[in-house]
């Protein structure tokens, strides 16, 4: 009895921990892109779009590599891309953390599920997978 | 059409799709891509990287609120993201290999079967009879706090849940959206899981899904940040609006005619995939 009162305790605070890491995530994440997407909107508002067909090499920002490139030099257009990769990050990251939290209640079975699925989105990160 | 005027455009349709999104429980990727080919002519790569991102902003942004309610099973949400995640990433390889078409016809019919899912009357059968072997095994039974306290669950039919799982993954990395509608199905009817306990979960399982998938799309340029930033601020804070005036609306009647709204667009999406004008 005692046991299973301690892991509903620990439970409830990881899952506190739980949704504020995503709230940052996602507030983190959104002032970034507003901020990329004023500067990119001062410098290209008057500019035409052209999003008709397909061109994989349009952006130039489909790398994690080049978005920190295109960082360093300020371009707006990598700025909403950090963004956007930090509010990718935002649900692995929750991954990372629920694997810790099996770690600490010994539930092994659930470090293996997690790791898991992490391991699966890390295998996407790497180029492989888009011809 | 100018940046400025295409990004207002956008901001304001994906305002509407993510408020209208979250008050039907329908998601705004739905709504967000037919808007982007149909009416602005974008090409549907670009429509589905913009909307997966939109989908993994909107589901942490609620998953925040209701895993601190404790109502989220995170167990099971790991669980079934054994089989989203592989499959999302499977879908979103695809995708680039197929017809856009192609791709318009499946979401057509997808929007259609989310359509009906949204009008037709949801049965909770959840109950607390013992459960089987895999879902003792992988601890998935759980409880959920209501007024008069703690209520048990047991969940059923472990393997079917999980293989339906696998198939809403595969819809959600070759569309873009969430389907939402597909796990309702696996977790509802299939698990016979509450309904606040499942729909949280499969919120909160979203943002895996989608991010497992968005990141081939990076790679593949899929997602251009001049449409991305639109769409990912604008359903956000649709959605947000939303949630807050959910509590006190009564959803009944906008959901017949949203749905209306919808299968409108699956047909369109569905003619011009099969006309080739996509």
């Amino acid at each position: 009895m005692n046991g299973t009162r301690k892991n509903f305790f620990a439970d409830r605070d990881i899952q506190v921990i739980l949704g504020t890491l995503l709230r940052v995530g996602v507030i983190a994440s959104m002032s970034v892109v507003l901020v990329g997407g004023f500067l990119y909107l001062l410098a290209n508002h008057a500019a035409p779009i052209d999003y008709r067909t397909f061109n994989p090499n349009k952006s130039g920002l489909s790398s994690i590599a080049s978005i920190f490139v295109g960082l360093r030099e300020l371009d707006p257009k990598a700025i909403i891309q950090f963004g956007t990769l930090l509010l990718i990050f935002t649900p692995v990251a929750r991954v990372v953390f629920s694997i810790f939290s099996f770690l600490i209640e010994r539930d092994y079975l659930y470090v293996l599920i997690g790791s898991f699925v992490l391991l699966v989105i890390l295998y996407s990160l790497s180029d492989k997978l888009v011809g | 059409m100018s940046v400025l005027l295409f990004t207002i455009i956008v901001l304001a349709g994906a305002f509407l799709a993510g408020l209208v999104g979250s008050l039907t429980g329908l998601g705004g990727g739905v709504i967000i891509i037919p808007l982007l080919t149909l009416v602005l002519g974008v090409d549907i790569h670009y429509a589905i990287g913009a909307s997966i991102v939109s989908v993994i902003a909107t589901s942490s942004g609620s998953a925040a609120a209701y895993v601190k309610e404790g109502i989220t099973n995170i167990r099971i949400g790991m669980f079934l993201e054994v089989a989203t995640t592989i499959s999302a990433v499977i879908g979103a390889v695809l995708t680039v290999y197929l017809n856009p078409g192609f791709i318009a016809v499946v979401f057509g019919l997808i929007l259609l079967f989310s359509a009906a899912m949204m009008v037709i009357k949801k049965v909770d059968r959840s109950d607390n009879d013992t459960s089987g072997k895999l879902a003792l095994f992988f601890k998935l039974n759980g409880t959920y706090p209501t007024a008069h306290g703690p209520k048990n669950y047991a969940v059923h039919r472990v393997v079917g849940g999980f293989v339906m799982m696998f198939f809403a993954g595969i819809i959600s990395g070759l569309l873009g959206i969430g389907s939402g509608a597909l796990k309702v199905i696996a977790m509802d009817n299939i698990m016979r899981i509450p309904f606040k306990v499942s729909t949280t979960t499969s919120n909160f399982m979203m943002g895996v899904t989608a991010a497992a998938s968005a990141i081939v799309y990076l790679h593949r340029g899929q997602i251009d940040p001049g449409i991305a930033m639109p769409v990912t601020i604008g359903v956000l804070s649709g959605a947000t609006i939303g949630s807050k005036i959910l509590v006190r609306t009564n959803t009944d009647k906008l959901k017949v005619v949203f749905a209306v709204v919808v299968t409108f667009l699956a047909l369109q999406m569905i003619y011009n995939g099969l006309s080739g004008k996509l």
